[in-house]
């Protein structure tokens, strides 16, 4: 924004456009985390159990992070906002536990409070996910490309695949929340300063963050990573360059609907399987995915993070409920202020 | 006829009548057409009350209210979607807060014992139609505030952002009980006109008028609840007709079929959003306030995404988005669709049983799926519903208007 231009605009504008300039929008968001954190010291909660939330949050961010990072590669590279990508990590979860009920049930490894059984459900579910993504393409939003249909057509398909995801998990589930492990205690130790954690979640941390790695291995290194990122940022000259569409869309769906099914897991782990989690997280999902701007999976990961120590911190004060909510306001400042989020390039969005 | 009889016949009257009267030919004289339309739907109504056992007709009626209230929801969702393209997948936000202003405004603060069990915020004891007044205003003032920030930005914010305040919405009546009991239900809202069915009578209507409808006893309330439900079907379906013809309603369909050319022809494309996402919205509010009338108690859990925001839009869009008969229609089909298959699941319970003991319990999610196998295939198959766009839009265009081939 060049000063000759910013000087024609009314008072209220030329605020606006400052507070939207990058610099200042991560301000304002560090803002939020302080405000929240001075929130939660004035109600007289002990400094350490905001730190116990903050690392928490992290943790939660990384969950969030595995769903984000595909989701904002298929809304960049296929224009679809898929709201049934919460529903995907759903059903990775359950598919998990049927691939633990057919497998015999084993030690507890080390600190942990899960068995081999669940690395194996894990693998498995992984690439299923996958599937079940490439097969909505196949099924509708394929159909509806050859038909020219508009991106809104594709949204409210997605809305349907959502329905039609979560009512197979109903059916084959049933509607009543379990664990992976009923009843085996998830004890947590201290860490460091009196911040307490289950070894659960810092194995959850870790995963998400070697699967972050290896997204971002693929997305720098392999020529089809690179084509990738070429059709999310620009789908258009993707095409013209000669990138093959069909295929990046295909390990678009793929790897999105793995990791997507891999934080399902996740999350199943650190609380317990319900067939509407999904959906409670699809709205902190795309919060995380606007904040870092659409198509961009490392901004995909800061804003997953961001939103995850949002929601646990606030915790500290307000109805663990509301989780979802939270959420929601930071995505409003999100449009209000900048929302072609923090990654993208100004008048974008 | 008994007098029964009589007086249902006559409440069915007023929507078969209207019915009938659509249905004539509009080259007929409008006082013909009129008397034909009257006619014909107490004839109509006369023949349902005579031949139809009355336990299925009460059956009936309170699937043709559930029905009513539905249409004018779609009706709602029809302005914002089908004439404007705009995507908004948080219609339980503007359906439940249309609910609860109503039940707050039009029931009284609970005293006694009645005091521990129920809480909210406030109880005003307004009448009904102060009740849906503010119901609707309630959900207009909520449109405002989501669609403000949003609208401006591109289309699939929108639809996030609504998915967010409907959550938002549905999260602080389940856990807020000073607002309005959650998560427990709030009950005692008041049902309008109930008196014509009480012993006792209305004080303010005259003994003859009144002793018409001594033969009605309390359990006939639902004939009443519908002629005031298909009233505000009617009335919505009317002035959204006459809107839609209107400039502001073309310049709803300019808005959604080319944003830069209607910018361009000096269109402020905001602010007409804005307008058609608030009406909407009012409309929602409306229908919520009808339901919460009906339903007497309600709580968060009726308006989950799939009742309050997926079925609508499977609705409109099996009707045919842009056409306000389309909406109505398609509330009717698929809310007969959604309870069908209630009695269809219900028979195929042995054969269920039979590959899962687990399975006939979750019956109802075969339906959920069944709807949004529906969906999907209308999306593929027929975009434009059973009843597509109508064409002509203004009265000036000449000649009764022609459906979109």
């Amino acid at each position: 924004m060049n000063g000759a231009a910013a000087t024609q605009l009314r008072p209220g504008e030329r605020v606006k456009r400052l507070l939207g300039s990058r610099q200042a929008f991560v301000a304002l968001l560090g803002l939020v985390l302080v405000a929240l954190w001075l929130v939660a010291v004035y109600q007289g909660i002990p400094g350490q159990r905001v730190l116990s939330l903050m690392v928490r949050g992290v943790m939660l961010g990384g969950i969030l992070a595995l769903g984000a990072i595909g989701l904002s590669l298929i809304f960049g590279v296929l224009r679809i906002p898929n709201f049934a990508h919460g529903d995907m990590m759903t059903t990775g979860a359950y598919l998990a536990l049927l691939v633990m009920s057919l497998l015999p049930l084993g030690a507890p490894l080390g600190p942990f409070s899960f068995g081999y059984e669940f690395l194996i459900a894990l693998l498995v579910a992984m690439p299923l996910v996958g599937l079940l993504g490439y097969g909505l393409d196949r099924l509708v939003f394929r159909r509806l490309r050859g038909k020219r249909s508009p991106p809104v057509i594709m949204a409210m398909a997605a809305l349907g695949s959502a329905f039609l995801v979560r009512s197979l998990v109903y059916v084959f589930w049933g509607a009543d929340f379990v664990f992976y492990y009923t009843g085996r205690p998830r004890p947590a130790f201290e860490l460091f300063a009196g911040i307490r954690v289950r070894p659960d979640q810092l194995f959850i941390l870790g995963l998400a963050l070697a699967m972050i790695v290896l997204v971002y291995l693929l997305l720098e290194r392999t020529k089809m990573g690179k084509a990738m990122r070429a059709t999310a940022d620009n789908p258009e000259l993707a095409r013209v360059t000669g990138i093959d569409t069909e295929s990046v869309i295909r390990w678009t769906w793929l790897i999105g609907g793995a990791l997507a099914g891999a934080g399902g897991v996740m999350y199943g782990l650190d609380a317990q399987l319900r067939p509407e989690m999904g959906w409670w997280l699809l709205l902190p999902l795309f919060a995380a995915v606007i904040l870092g701007t659409i198509g961009n999976a490392y901004g995909a990961l800061v804003g997953a993070l961001l939103i995850g120590i949002v929601w646990q911190v606030s915790t500290a004060f307000l109805n663990p409920a509301y989780g979802p909510g939270v959420a929601f306001m930071v995505l409003i400042l999100v449009l209000l202020f900048r929302p072609q989020g923090i990654f993208g390039k100004p008048g974008g969005g | 006829m008994s007098d029964v009889a009589l007086i249902k016949s006559l409440l069915l009257t007023l929507p078969l009548a209207f019915l009938t009267w659509r249905a004539l030919p509009a080259g007929w004289p409008v006082l013909a057409r009129l008397a034909g339309g009257l006619v014909g739907g107490w004839a109509i109504a006369a023949a349902v009350t005579l031949l139809v056992p009355s336990g299925l007709m009460a059956y009936l009626v309170s699937f043709a209210i559930v029905g009513s209230i539905y249409a004018v929801i779609a009706l709602g969702l029809n302005v914002q979607w089908g004439y404007t393209g705009l995507f908004n997948i948080g219609i339980a936000a503007f359906f439940s807060i249309g609910a609860f202003t109503t039940a707050l405004v039009t029931t009284t603060m609970p005293t006694g014992v009645m005091a521990g069990f129920t809480q909210q915020a406030f109880g005003l004891g307004a009448p009904f139609l102060v009740g849906v007044l503010v119901a609707g205003v309630a959900a207009g003032l909520l449109a405002l505030l989501v669609g403000g920030p949003t609208l401006r930005l591109r289309e699939d914010y929108l639809a996030i952002a609504t998915i967010g305040i409907a959550e938002v919405v549905r999260l602080i009546f389940q856990n807020e009980r000073w607002l309005a009991n959650g998560p427990q239900p709030l009950r005692g809202i008041p049902q309008p006109l109930n008196c014509l069915v009480r012993d006792a009578g209305c004080e303010w209507l005259p003994a003859p008028v009144m002793a018409l409808f001594a033969p009605l006893a309390p359990r006939d309330y639902t004939f009443v609840y519908l002629v005031i439900a298909a009233l505000f079907v009617i009335l919505t379906f009317l002035v959204l007709e006459r809107a839609i013809r209107s400039p502001w309603g073309r310049v709803l369909r300019a808005v959604r079929e080319e944003e830069d050319a209607a910018a361009m022809s000096g269109k402020d494309v905001a602010r007409i959003k804005l307008q058609a996402f608030t009406v909407g919205a009012v409309i929602m509010g409306i229908g919520g306030a009808l339901y919460a009338h009906y339903m007497v108690s309600i709580d968060y859990s009726h308006f989950d995404p799939l009742y309050a925001t997926f079925l609508i839009w499977v609705m409109l869009m099996l009707g045919g988005s842009g056409n306000n008969r389309g909406a109505i229609l398609g509330a009717f089909v698929i809310w007969g669709v959604w309870t069908g298959t209630a009695f269809f699941v219900d028979m195929l319970r042995p054969a269920l049983a039979a590959i899962s003991p687990d399975l006939p319990a979750r019956g109802p999610y075969l339906r959920l799926m069944f709807i949004a196998i529906v969906l999907l295939l209308i999306l593929l198959f027929r975009p434009k519903g059973l009843i597509g766009e109508e064409k002509f839009v203004s009265r000036l265009s000449g000649g009764r208007e022609q459906p979109q081939a």
